[in-house]
């Protein structure tokens, strides 16, 4: 079958971290890490896994961050060579579902028993295992040799992985499921209040649906100021909810005036948002995240950060909670219900559909990397690999 | 004999017209057979004794007043008002008429043994000045006299200790001034009257008043009812102002008026090209043009502001008035007239303005976007008695850069108004209903103006409502220049030359549109018929 898949090699990523450098999304070019190759379908381990074949599979930020060569070695264990990316998938399951997949790999996907704390308390974005058990290592589907990944002809998952497409429901809606999942559990992971002030720092796929998120699942915020950068993310940063919408550079002198906070000479504000969603993941973005948090503010990183160079002096001296939102599970602050669920709901309402801009074939893959790597600038937002008219064997 | 002013019908032996640009001008070329050239008249002979002129005034008040000397008593109390950084512009080589007034009041209170004397800068909603702005403005001797005693001044119109409320007018206008100016037993006010919209009752009832009693003539309506506010027979800025100051004299409040005008020498001798109609340009002054303008374009920015803003004029008095309110400004006005008006016949579709380095709120500053909209929208559009020079539809073409720069410490507020209130809209009308209100009572900005160098929190809105006449009446506004995003944000459009702005400028006018081009500064006024 027709797949895309990545190499452990270190000189390609090595090429791949170059080339980005000079061109976002260069990583996809011949020299990176990624290939067409034509590969056996990966074979389901026992009768609670099925084969999906992919119809939309999204290009997300971390993926482009692994082809670009500029993904954290925090990975390397949990990843495991060769492997077919893509993790937002939407697919004909074998038993005749039209599905998404829920990527993470936890205990009770790998067979796990008893599972790991995390797991038995239903929290598997948490899990301990995610190197062991049946399969080979690998956080998620896309990072797993056994599994496949949504990049391709077939995948391999696990029956818990499934969810159903509803009814009626277009493939592009369908495949922003998992991404607005993360937008999801992160809106929901601030701490709730009354009258409170947010922050969305960046407005592509992530930043988009945080706000869709926080605006239909946080009426205790009243008011969302988002940084975009591009025209067309301010456009749809105001369609989606926000309050304010600033451009970079902005946002201090944004969050001060909604807080009636002061600016000191330095620039530090002396109050701030009660919560900010840094949907970027840069030294930059969370630096800005931390200089416009208020005293006991709550930092949420939905954005995969590398390596960052932070004054963290703020955040020790005015007691600011930096927390990290990965993936998806139950939310207590919903009642618990499954992140995926509340996706599909934010999904229907705030019409998220409108943000997968661009699809292409596998065979164009370089061109997909480099259109995901300049969204922003192109007017666009969600790029994904289409295989609906791939020629299937 | 100075020389009136003079309209110049653009053909084809006429040489390119001097068009300011921000910290520079250009040589631009206009359409002949369609074009016309408004020069300011020349500069008025100044007064030969500026001090005599200004004893002998003080000595024979206009009006219903008494000498000044008359109405100065030992155990009085007596506040000497004065005009602060925004005039003149450019500020004028020392000394300066404030100076001049200043010390002449004082020495006729020390003959007097008058002892209790406080010195006020009716800055209004402007920031408070520096200390070498206030030695240039009133002299070391005054500064030094005043200041370390703590008599010396800045007005702040947010110091709820430090204001008195009068009343409202008829017209339900708060009428809200400084505590100590209005206990005092006299009130003397020393102006400097740059232009027509200066002086007069605007002195006290705006220069010391607060933002309580300002926001009744400081907005979208009275501007838009001013055709224009430099003219105060149709001017509702002027109405409202004059019903508050005879509101502040009925209420007891005595206040003596000094007035002084100035001629429009606005650049010193080695600049003198740039008041000059082109044709009579020496070869010496083509020279100095060229040497000036290929500096100016090498030289980075920051330099080449530094190096406008230590322009002094040579402005020299040519008046001086005092005695009752009203009668002083009369005789105050007819003197500006003389100097500024220029007769013009009828209307064109076009005018260009080139916007020189300063405004009246950029004083040692940076001319930001908002102060350009202001500065051609408001002032230059303005400077007209009867009717705008460009028709009703008509386009306005400014020349200035527009960076999109701002002085973090004279105008915090303006960086807000432009990131946030203009991202939104740039309708004055909607503004001020849905911003205006929480700008001026933020309390950051509050603490900056009261306490800093900062414009109150509220000004950038007055500059944008001092454009409101001037967007209701025009089809279309195009700078020449400028940075293209600020440009688009004010919500105009950006040109890079000004043929390209003619070119833009027909959709809206037409190809045979006729043009004015206004040879501002010097300042001017013209009278169109």
């Amino acid at each position: 079958m027709k797949a895309l898949q990545i190499e452990r090699s270190v000189p390609r990523f090595a090429a791949a971290r170059v080339v980005s450098g000079l061109k976002p999304g260069g990583g996809g070019s011949k020299v990176g890490p990624l290939r067409l190759a034509d590969l056996d379908p990966p074979e389901p381990p026992n009768p609670s896994w099925q084969v999906v074949k992919p119809r939309l599979a999204g290009i997300c930020g971390s993926d482009l961050a692994t082809v670009d060569g500029r993904s954290s070695r925090w990975f390397e264990p949990m990843v495991s060579f060769p492997f077919v990316p893509g993790h937002e998938v939407v697919g004909d399951a074998a038993d005749g579902r039209r599905v998404v997949v829920e990527p993470v790999l936890h205990c009770r996907i790998r067979e796990i028993d008893p599972p790991c704390r995390s797991c038995s308390a239903g929290l598997t974005n948490h899990c301990e295992r995610l190197v062991s058990g049946h399969l080979h290592p690998g956080l998620q589907t896309g990072y797993c040799k056994d599994t496949g990944g949504g990049w391709s002809l077939a995948l391999v998952a696990h029956e818990l992985q499934l969810h159903e497409v509803p009814e009626g429901w277009s493939d592009e809606a369908a495949v922003m499921v998992e991404p607005t999942a993360c937008a999801v559990h992160g809106a929901l992971s601030g701490p709730a209040g009354q009258d409170l002030v947010a922050a969305v720092i960046g407005a592509g796929t992530l930043g988009l649906a945080t706000i869709a998120a926080v605006h239909l699942l946080r009426p205790d915020i009243v008011s969302l100021i988002v940084v975009a950068k591009h025209p067309e993310q301010r456009s749809l940063a105001r369609e989606l909810g926000s309050t304010q919408v600033v451009e970079p550079g902005e946002l201090r002198r944004a969050v001060r005036r909604a807080t009636g906070s002061w600016i000191l000479d330095s620039g530090q504000l002396t109050g701030g948002a009660d919560i900010v969603f840094d949907c970027v993941g840069s030294d930059d973005s969370i630096a800005d995240a931390l200089a416009v948090a208020a005293p006991g503010a709550t930092v949420v990183l939905l954005g995969m950060p590398g390596h960052v160079g932070l004054d963290l002096t703020g955040l020790w001296q005015r007691e600011v909670r930096l927390v990290g939102a990965y993936a998806y599970g139950p939310e207590p602050a919903a009642g618990g219900r499954h992140s995926f669920a509340l996706s599909m709901d934010v999904i229907e309402r705030a019409g998220l559909e409108r943000l997968v801009s661009a699809v292409y074939p596998l065979d164009r893959y370089s061109d997909a990397i480099e259109h995901a790597a300049t969204a922003g600038r192109r007017g666009a937002v969600k790029v994904a690999f289409d295989m609906r008219n791939e020629k299937r064997r | 004999m100075a020389r009136p002013g003079f309209v110049l019908d653009v053909d084809r032996s006429t040489p390119p017209i001097l068009t300011w640009h921000g910290e520079g001008f250009r040589l631009e070329r206009l359409p002949a057979g369609r074009s016309r050239v408004i020069y300011a008249p020349e500069p008025l002979d100044a007064l030969d004794d500026p001090d005599d002129a200004i004893h002998e005034a003080l000595l024979h008040p206009l009006g219903d007043c008494k000498p000044l000397p008359e109405l100065l008593f030992a155990g009085m109390s007596l506040t000497i008002a004065f005009d602060d950084i925004s005039l003149p512009i450019p500020p004028m080589m020392r000394p300066d008429n404030r100076q001049r007034v200043i010390e002449a009041v004082l020495d006729l209170a020390a003959a007097a043994g008058v002892d209790d004397v406080v010195l006020i800068c009716a800055l209004a909603l402007h920031r408070r000045m520096t200390e070498a702005e206030l030695r240039h403005a009133i002299g070391d001797r005054v500064y030094d006299a005043f200041a370390p005693t703590g008599r010396l001044l800045q007005h702040d119109a947010e110091d709820p200790d430090g204001l008195v409320h009068l009343g409202q007018t008829d017209h339900g206008e708060d009428v809200e001034i400084s505590k100590r100016a209005a206990e005092s037993d006299l009130l003397v006010y020393a102006n400097i009257n740059l232009v027509a919209m200066d002086g007069g009752h605007k002195s006290v009832a705006t220069g010391l008043a607060s933002y309580r009693s300002l926001r009744h003539h400081h907005n979208v309506k009275t501007m838009q009812h001013s055709r224009s506010f430099m003219d105060q027979e149709r001017s509702e800025l002027h109405t409202s102002n004059w019903r508050m100051g005879r509101f502040i004299a009925a209420s007891g409040i005595k206040v003596f008026q000094i007035e002084t005008t100035l001629n429009n020498e606005t650049f010193p001798p080695q600049m003198a090209f740039l008041q000059k109609r082109e044709w009579e340009w020496t070869a010496r002054d083509r020279a100095t043009y060229l040497a000036t303008t290929k500096s100016l374009s090498v030289a980075p920015p920051r330099l080449a502001r530094s190096i406008f803003q230590s322009i002094k004029a040579p402005h020299s008095m040519t008046s001086v008035h005092a005695g009752e309110v009203e009668a002083v400004h009369k005789a105050t006005t007819e003197m500006v007239y003389r100097q500024q008006l220029v007769h013009v016949e009828g209307q064109t579709d076009i005018v260009v303005l080139g916007l020189p380095h300063l405004c009246p709120y950029n004083v040692n500053s940076i001319m930001n976007p908002i102060l350009v909209m202001c500065m051609g929208l408001g002032y230059l559009f303005n400077l007209y008695r009867g009717q705008p020079l460009v028709r009703e539809g008509g386009v306005a073409i400014l020349s200035h850069p527009t960076p999109w720069a701002f002085h973090p410490v004279h105008h915090p507020s303006y960086i807000d108004f432009f990131e946030e209130v203009l991202a939104e809209t740039t309708d004055p009308v909607e503004i001020e209903k849905t911003y205006e209100e929480r700008f001026a009572t933020d309390e950051w900005y509050r603490h900056l103006y009261r306490t800093s160098h900062a414009y109150h929190g509220v000004h950038p809105f007055y500059m944008w409502y001092w454009g409101a006449h001037a967007l209701q009446h025009l089809g279309r506004v195009i700078i020449v220049g400028g940075e293209r995003r600020a440009v688009r944000r004010l919500g105009f459009s950006p040109a890079s030359t000004l043929t390209d702005a003619f070119e833009m400028a027909s959709d809206t006018v037409g190809h045979d549109a006729t043009i004015s081009h206004l040879h501002c500064p010097p300042v001017m006024i013209a009278d169109v018929h």
